[in-house]
């Protein structure tokens, strides 16, 4: 039997319901063969080579803690340097530094972290599998995450932290007036965390995907998969643009290719739209997730069922698509036309629609339930009122006349904190209070959390209530000092006290997890009665979450179902093979079509961390020669990385309940690696459409236009840039040859043939940027047409190793029969490749081939 | 209420209007702060009953009733008002008085017409004719400043390489102040200016003293 016609069998036979139950076992013998697969290593070896989700996800939640901590320190020294209007607490330049860090640290290090914590942790759970899709990649997020971070904490406590402010604007920033290494610190490191984003948005995405237990339809799945699902779409498309913004400043910064001074053609307006482009987004990327826990909890507090399901899905689908048609509402005093900035006002104003739909049924569903006050209904109800205020003082910023008069003081300041504190901080405690003894397996210390609440709410209220006052009475944001304005000392005044009161509040918070989680009693198994599968599992959750897997007519008996699992009824019971499997299922239908094994525990994701952190050092201490070993390591790695994945033998298909037997996924070219690599090109396609966006943008807005002439010969340019899309042009053939030659083991021709077509798109390429393109710190074009053949090169580059990879794979003879090793990706690469070269040549000779 | 009022006082306050545009987002703002606190009590009376015995509503009567048609309703109010007053308060071509403000790291380089009609420089100090409008050039010399007097008119930004234009106007002669609202560095905090709006039948001496105007750099 082939394995399609294995595939085919399978999806026929696994309709929903028509799963027969596994013959019950041992739950103590199936748990002791499961845990020896899945367990992490002993000692300091296994929090080093630790991959699984459970562990990764409390070390990034737990991370994020002691950012947001460092964050809150440096917010009391804001407050307590403008308790007076001529405090000499702190010098201007440290201040500058420390709210700069102030903010960053909250965004980067805190709320996208402890987000992605929180879905890396719960995700496998309430989806009902074993890990998330790519283990490996959680642990290199993980350690990105952490080393990007002390970067920034290092040049904090050297002195030598950013300092222009979290959204970095140019010529600022440029290296005209921040000539120090602060600016590159930022750049740099956020640029080095936002690998953890972008690795947990992929991941993230793949597992809802396709790792849903067998009969949760995409339509019926629990909203915090949907909220998620949203979330991760949005930062595939959010974070490109920042990462594209940091690279091209950081690229002026060391090398002077202008892109955002005024003088050779760029702009620095560049600057704020690709910063916004992500930074509106981001709100919403920190907010959904938020809201997903809210559609958890609160049906569970009110003994009911969510309001509005559908309602809420559309809700969600129209916030992911609105929030990206509204960055420029940041920018409506730039001096863009008033009735332009009207649409962008009409846009910010419609997002606020789908929130009230949300809001209001969260509301119909208490109408509908009994709402009983525990602790996490206390945090529900502080984001009532905190969001619903920032959600109105959100729609009169968006209001552009307003907006003149608010923009840049501390309205915002407000405005922003009642949205981040309302719209994440209390629903994260809410999840907190609620997951916690998911987590821990105890129950609370009774009283500490109400008061933990009182205190965060009266001290937030009391900080930022009054300051939206404050910023009405004119004070602006990003200063340390008003000697000439009496009338704002009371109102900073009373914020400072109240900031120390949520501080106390927050510290008591702390305390609160830290005595539940050490001295807590221990908690029931349902303390909730919540009907979720993250429920349906041994408290503390065991390293596999399933010891079999739920499938139909076990989605929503919470702690109920718990124990059937355990004793193997479910779906691929055990780990009989002594390896990490999982079931992988269809995008929509959730019927089960193969089984995954994934990776196991490893110290490689340190090593490429490591590398990568190697790089950036490099860049920092600007030894720019010296990146390139490093990136010659991190080559080298990931070389090693994908080695891992390769299987040099046919695997059986495995049984996962009776009648129902399932091929193994090195047998299958829709992989979850496959699903992985699309999202992947997702965000790669958004960074070039940025690409293009600033291309257009420097061509038609930026003065300084037309630049001067090119100089290279346009008859040797055209066949360059000829040469270099039809070099890849070829390997997009070479791939698809080897993919027909798959079957007999014949793919080291087409593989060798391939990687030649590459090869020679490089030198057509290196030829082109040596002897036809000009000198990039010229003029913004030239560096423009610099970027844009570097990202060429670099794709052309990687399709190379791909087709090297292959080459060797094909060699092994692991390319043969069912097994199509790397050359579903390496198609997925060089098509893409291919493309980009093709618009990218397309401008390139636009503007001229040469003079 | 006049105490409340009393405290919203100051001379860079948005809430003591003394032109007409400051005075119509006052006005907006004071509108938008009764509907925002109206709403605000709304969602409370609507949490504080879905404590009573459950009352099953259908799910549109929240989804759509509230959720589309009430903040469809709301947000329409509110976004033609912004529209409105937005229009208004915009430059036009109406032979206002035309002044330059050039910012730099870190003060303000003035250019306004003295009762000749020449242009005259001041620095850290505009003078406008009360009662008249006055469009501003804003440009800057480095990085990007923003100019504002809160008193009279919203703000916009000087970006390096543009021109942006602002329309001001002071009711009654007396002095404002203003300063740099985007964050500019180490001296951002003291980027004050004063902005005096004199008797239009009798300029200040200051303006007769003042050296005429050179070209700014990006002419």
């Amino acid at each position: 039997m082939t394995d399609a016609t294995i595939g085919a069998a399978a999806g026929t036979g696994a309709a929903a319901g028509e799963i027969a139950a596994n013959a019950p076992q041992r739950a103590l013998g199936l748990h002791r063969e499961l845990d020896r697969a899945w367990a992490n290593a002993p000692g300091w070896r296994g929090q080093i080579t630790a991959v699984s989700h459970t562990t990764l996800g409390l070390r990034f939640m737990a991370t994020a803690l002691v950012f947001f901590a460092i964050g809150g320190i440096l917010a009391m020294l804001i407050r307590a340097q403008l308790a007076t209007p001529e405090g000499a607490f702190l010098d201007t330049e440290i201040y500058n530094q420390i709210f700069t860090m102030h903010g960053s640290i909250m965004m980067f290090l805190f709320a996208i972290p402890m987000l992605e914590g929180l879905a890396i942790y719960m995700l496998p759970k309430i989806l009902g599998t074993r890990d998330l899709a790519f283990p490996r990649l959680t642990a290199l997020g993980y350690w990105c995450y952490l080393f990007g971070g002390l970067i920034l904490i290092f040049a904090l406590l050297g002195g030598v932290a950013p300092h222009d402010g979290w959204f970095m604007y140019t010529p600022l920033s440029g290296a005209n007036y921040s000539p120090g290494v602060n600016a590159d610190v930022w750049l740099l490191g956020v640029t080095f965390v936002e690998i953890s984003a972008l690795a947990a948005a992929v991941e993230i995405t793949v597992t809802i995907l396709r790792q849903r237990a067998p009969g949760m339809k995409l339509t019926e799945m629990p909203l915090f998969a949907w909220y998620m699902l949203g979330t991760s779409v949005m930062m595939l498309v959010g974070f490109p643009p920042l990462i594209l913004a940091s690279v091209l400043l950081e690229i002026e910064r060391a090398f002077g290719w202008p892109f955002f001074e005024v003088a050779r053609g760029g702009d620095p307006l560049l600057w704020q739209h690709l910063f916004w482009l992500f930074g509106h987004p981001e709100v919403y990327i920190i907010f959904l997730p938020a809201a997903g826990a809210l559609s958890t909890i609160i049906p569970v507090m009110c003994r009911t069922t969510i309001l509005g399901y559908g309602a809420i899905v559309a809700a969600i689908v129209a916030l992911v698509f609105l929030s990206f048609g509204l960055w420029v509402h940041h920018m409506f005093t730039v001096g863009i036309p008033h009735m332009a900035l009207a649409f962008f006002s009409a846009a910010s104003v419609l997002v606020a629609v789908p929130t009230a739909v949300q809001v209001f049924a969260w509301i119909g569903t208490m109408w509908k339930g009994r709402p009983e006050m525990h602790l996490p209904m206390y945090h529900v109800m502080g984001f009532f009122l905190t969001f619903v205020m920032g959600g109105l003082t959100g729609v009169m910023l968006a209001i552009v006349p307003f907006n003149w008069q608010a923009h840049d003081t501390h309205f915002v300041v407000a405005h922003l904190h009642y949205v981040l504190i309302g719209g994440f901080v209390f629903p994260m405690m809410a999840a907190a209070a609620y997951w916690m003894p998911q987590i821990t397996g105890r129950a609370r210390i009774k009283g500490l959390g109400e008061t933990a609440f009182w205190t965060i709410l009266i001290g937030f209220h009391g900080t930022f209530f009054l300051m939206h006052l404050t910023g009405l009475m004119g004070m602006p944001r990003r200063i340390d000092v008003y000697p000439d304005n009496p009338e704002w000392i009371w109102l900073n005044l009373t914020s400072s006290l109240f900031g120390f009161v949520m501080t106390i509040g927050f510290a008591l918070f702390a305390l609160d997890l830290v005595l539940q989680a050490w001295l807590g009693p221990r908690s029931p198994r349902d303390p909730w009665r919540a009907p979720g599968l993250d429920w349906a599992m041994r408290l503390p959750p065991p390293s596999y979450n399933f010891a079999s897997l739920p499938g139909p007519g076990r989605l929503d008996g919470g702690a109920q179902a718990a124990q059937g699992l355990a004793r193997g009824e479910g779906l691929l019971p055990g780990a009989p093979r002594g390896r990490r499997e999982v079931l992988v299922t269809g995008v929509g239908s959730a019927r089960p079509e193969f089984v995954a094994i994934l990776p196991g525990n490893t110290a490689l994701p340190l090593g490429l961390a490591g590398a990568i952190g190697v790089f950036v050092l490099m860049m920092l201490s600007g030894l720019y020669w010296l990146t390139l070993p490093a990136l010659a390591l991190v080559a080298a790695l990931i070389w090693v990385w994908a080695r891992g994945m390769a299987r040099g033998r046919d695997a059986a298909p495995v049984e996962v309940a009776p009648g129902l037997t399932l091929p193994v996924h090195t047998h299958r070219q829709d992989t979850l690696g496959r699903t992985g690599a699309v999202c992947l090109l997702l965000a790669d396609g958004t960074l070039f459409a940025a690409l293009l966006f600033g291309v257009g943008f420097l061509s038609v807005v930026a003065l300084g236009w037309p630049p001067p002439e090119l100089t290279g010969d346009p008859e040797l340019g055209a066949g360059l840039i000829a040469g270099l899309v039809a070099g890849l042009g070829l390997g997009v053939v070479a791939v698809r040859l080897g993919l027909r030659a798959q079957g007999r083991g014949g793919a080291v021709l087409p593989a060798a043939a391939g990687l030649l077509a590459n090869l020679v798109a490089l030198a057509c390429l290196g030829w082109l940027a040596a002897a036809v393109l000009d000198d990039p710190t010229r003029h913004a074009r030239d560096a423009l047409r610099g970027v844009l053949t570097g990202y060429v090169g670099l794709h052309a580059l990687i399709a190379a190793g791909m087709a090297a990879f292959a080459l060797d794979q094909a060699r092994r003879g692991e390319i043969v029969g069912a097994r199509a090793g790397c050359l579903p990706a390496w198609r997925l690469w060089q098509d893409f490749a291919a493309v980009t070269a093709l618009i990218a040549g397309a401008i390139l000779l636009a503007q001229g081939a040469g003079g | 209420m006049v105490l409340l009022l009393a405290g919203c006082d100051g001379p860079l306050s948005t809430l003591a209007p003394a032109g007409p545009a400051a005075g119509d987002i006052a006005l907006l703002w004071w509108g938008m702060l009764i509907g925002s606190a109206a709403i605000t009590l709304l969602v409370g009376v609507l949490l504080a009953l879905s404590f009573g015995p459950p009352r099953v509503r259908p799910a549109r009567y929240w989804t759509h009733g509230w959720g589309l048609g009430f903040s469809l309703v709301v947000l329409t109010t509110v976004l033609v008002a912004g529209l409105w007053v937005g229009e208004r308060i915009l430059p036009r071509d109406d032979g206002a008085v035309e002044v330059r403000a050039h910012a730099y790291q870190w003060g303000w380089r003035f250019a306004q017409p003295d009762a000749e009609g020449g242009m005259v420089e001041t620095d850290d100090t505009l003078y406008i004719p009360a009662g008249r409008p006055v469009d501003v050039i804003v440009t800057a010399e480095d990085v990007i400043h923003a100019f504002w007097v809160p008193q009279l008119a919203g703000k916009v930004d000087a970006i390096p390489g543009r021109r942006n234009l602002l329309r001001i106007e002071a009711d009654r002669p007396g002095t404002h102040e203003g300063l740099c609202a985007e964050f500019c560095g180490l001296g951002h905090a003291a980027m004050r200016f004063e902005l005096v709006a004199y008797d239009a039948d009798a300029p200040p001496d200051a303006l007769a003293d003042a050296p005429p105007a050179e070209e700014f750099a990006d002419d």
